[in-house]
């Protein structure tokens, strides 16, 4: 088996408070993204997804930090690496695609200007070669008439123009892996439809890999090939897409997909997930989802389940997950 | 090929019973031009946009009607008129078959209440639950100041939630929670008609079926009439009777929520359903999709307005500014090619 592009091991996130112990925001999370894999993290608000993107681009708000494991990009151990050598990497590297392009695009500068500056510092090009790879880049992504656009200012540009713009942005260097935080959440769905279909195509050409953090089960069937589920701060199931969205055996996984209107089955009433997720300074002991769960026993409040392999490729953090699809189905 | 008559909106099916509420010709113009002393001076721009051109709607007894379209298109300035924060520039509202005036009083205003699509933002975080519903109760004198904490006990029974949640505050819920709040203080002033803007978009996914649910059982159980505006098709699917797409500041469809996304009659439906993310299908479709965006409303196009990211239009679209026209039973459309669409059946998974 080849060497994964990048290996997240253990991985803790949180927030140290002077003596007392850190709250734990991301708890033991693992997964590997191999080369030219699109990978989607799924969870809800407050599970810790966008964090453990935002780990790997070292973006963590102020406050937050790694608190132990490792993040290895091919080979190379990120967590305790200088800044400026990790610096070094964002870009030519690893590349990332915020959700709101209006906070993330500088609103004084030119988006021309914005995109050629990682070729030129990274690339080595000159300022009329990195001028002409913005232009080639914002066509590439579908900008119509770029050599005009690249003048514009981000204000100046539609939603959907100034995402591309970003993409456009992040892809200047040829990145080997795109970090996605909800690329088109703030999008209309026909444009979200051309986005993602621009970003496959992107990935396609050039081989890079894709981090793709949502929320929509829908949008990670249709651009991912692997998927994690997050929930309060664990990966609670991982696996190819087709296996875990067809046979789900996490009860929350379960629970999501019951719980979300599907086009193309509109006589199925929806199933919501009693309760809210747990806080995460007073997580239960246990499995965080038991209290929520339809199928919790005893032993689930006890210990934290470890990943248990269901099937080939489908990992499952359930104590029940032999007889999670089962018995969901039956009731 | 005969070209049907234009029916005029009001054919009703429900006989003799008019629509609760019926727009017709609503029209919103924002002026933003800069001001006359800058234009004196500079040469500043007169602009307006039109935010609503021409807007024809019904909403009947107790449906629920779902509004979607892109940004842009018009559908919350539209929520906006009808509930009567904004004024019209042009148009009619009938409410009951009556015209609605153009300064509300209190007991109109009553009528139509709303629940906005950011439960953090729309409450006031300083008013307790009990407060906020008190202060309504007793300004519409909706039962006798003695009756007040019992009736606000039964308005969030009504939504879901404990009799506790009087004494707190709107910080200490959860964003379900929040919308329930907010739906039970439009519910406070016994309205019969609801107008929620994107009412789940800012909520989870586990918790969006809880309020789908309730908007369900408010239209079951109090015979209220919803006017749902949204922007996800498969939650639109879900929850309501009819669909009333929007484009560019105009209805360009209408039709059964089922007949709708069975049997689209405006390519802009269309693309719109080839657009949605599907659980069933692999990698994205490219069956019908769209080029380029909605364009600005400062700049509508000639013609049918839809016309320049359209896949099937003719010479003749850029001239004729279709008008909604009825395609089949309780269908209407505005494109002069309705009929041809039908031949082009939407891809089934």
């Amino acid at each position: 088996m080849t060497e994964p592009l990048l290996s997240v091991r253990s991985l803790s996130i949180g927030v140290k408070r002077g003596s007392a112990d850190p709250t734990l925001i991301v708890d033991d999370v693992s997964f590997d993204i191999a080369k030219g894999e699109r990978f989607g993290i799924v969870g809800e608000s407050g599970s810790g997804k966008s964090l453990t993107l935002r780990a790997i681009g070292d973006l963590l708000p102020r406050g937050v930090e790694v608190l132990s494991g490792s993040i290895l990009y091919n080979g190379t151990e990120l967590v305790g690496m200088p800044r400026s050598s990790r610096r070094k990497l964002m870009g030519p590297e690893i590349a990332m695609i915020f959700q709101e392009p209006m906070t993330a695009l500088n609103p004084v500068v030119r988006v021309g200007e914005q995109i050629a500056e990682g070729p030129r510092r990274y690339l080595g090009m000159s300022r009329a070669e990195s001028m002409t790879r913005a232009i080639e880049m914002m066509a590439k992504t579908g900008i119509p008439d770029p050599v005009r656009r690249a003048r514009a200012y981000p204000h100046e540009l539609s939603g959907g123009l100034r995402q591309r713009i970003m993409i456009a942005m992040a892809l200047s260097c040829n990145p080997r892996l795109l970090l996605c935080d909800e690329p088109t959440t703030a999008l209309d769905v026909t444009v979200q439809h051309q986005v993602l279909r621009l970003l496959e195509d992107l990935c396609d050409d050039s081989g890079a890999a894709l981090a793709f953090v949502t929320h929509d089960l829908a949008v990670v069937n249709q651009t991912c090939t692997d998927l994690a589920v997050m929930y309060s701060g664990h990966i609670v199931e991982s696996g190819t897409v087709r296996e875990v969205l067809r046979d789900p055996r996490h009860p929350y996984t379960q629970g999501l997909l019951d719980s979300a209107p599907d086009f193309d089955r509109p006589e199925r009433p929806l199933i919501p997930i009693p309760g809210f997720p747990p806080n995460v300074a007073s997580r239960p002991s246990g499995c965080p989802f038991a209290p929520r769960c339809p199928l919790v026993v005893e032993a689930c409040r006890t210990a934290m389940p470890p990943m248990e392999t269901v099937a080939p490729g489908h990992g499952a953090a359930c104590i029940r997950a032999d007889r999670t699809s089962r018995e969901l189905v039956a009731r | 090929m005969t070209i049907p008559d234009v029916q005029p909106l009001i054919a009703d099916q429900s006989a003799g019973d008019p629509p609760v509420l019926r727009v017709a010709n609503l029209t919103k113009n924002y002026d933003l031009s800069t001001s006359v002393l800058s234009r004196l001076s500079h040469r500043g721009e007169k602009a307006t946009l039109r935010a609503l051109d021409g807007v024809e709607l019904q909403l009947n007894r107790g449906e629920i009607l779902a509004l979607v379209g892109e940004s842009g298109s018009g559908k919350s300035t539209l929520a906006k008129i009808l509930v009567g924060s904004t004024a019209a520039s042009a148009g009619e509202i009938e409410y009951h078959g009556a015209p609605m005036p153009a300064r509300r009083g209190k007991d109109e205003s009553r009528r139509i209440q709303m629940v906005f699509q950011d439960p953090y933002s729309s409450l006031n975080p300083r008013l307790t639950v009990g407060s906020m519903l008190r202060e309504l109760l007793l300004l519409h004198a909706i039962v006798p100041p003695k009756q007040v904490h019992e009736e606000s006990k039964r308005l969030l029974n009504l939504v879901g939630l404990e009799e506790d949640a009087l004494e707190a505050y709107p910080s200490q819920f959860s964003g379900g929670q929040r919308q329930r709040i907010a739906i039970a203080r439009a519910l406070a002033v016994r309205p019969d008609i609801l107008i929620a803007d994107e009412p789940v978009s800012a909520l989870d996914v586990s918790v969006q079926a809880t309020v789908l649910d309730l908007f369900a059982s408010l239209r079951r159980d109090l015979g209220l009439s919803i006017l749902f505006v949204a922007h996800n098709l498969a939650v639109v699917q879900h929850l309501s009777d009819r669909v009333a797409v929007m484009y560019l500041g105009r209805i360009v469809e209408v039709a059964d929520t089922a007949e709708l996304f069975r049997n689209p009659r405006h390519p802009y439906t269309r693309a719109l359903i080839d657009s949605i993310p599907r659980m069933s299908a692999g990698s994205v479709t490219e069956a019908f999709q769209l080029e380029g965006e909605p364009p600005s409303p400062f700049n509508v196009p000639s013609g049918c307005r839809f016309n320049p990211r359209c896949p099937y239009a003719t010479d003749a679209c850029r001239t004729i500014d279709p008008a909604l026209e009825t395609v089949a039973p309780a269908h209407l459309s505005a494109c002069i090619r309705a009929s041809e669409l039908t031949e082009l059946a939407v891809a089934r998974v």
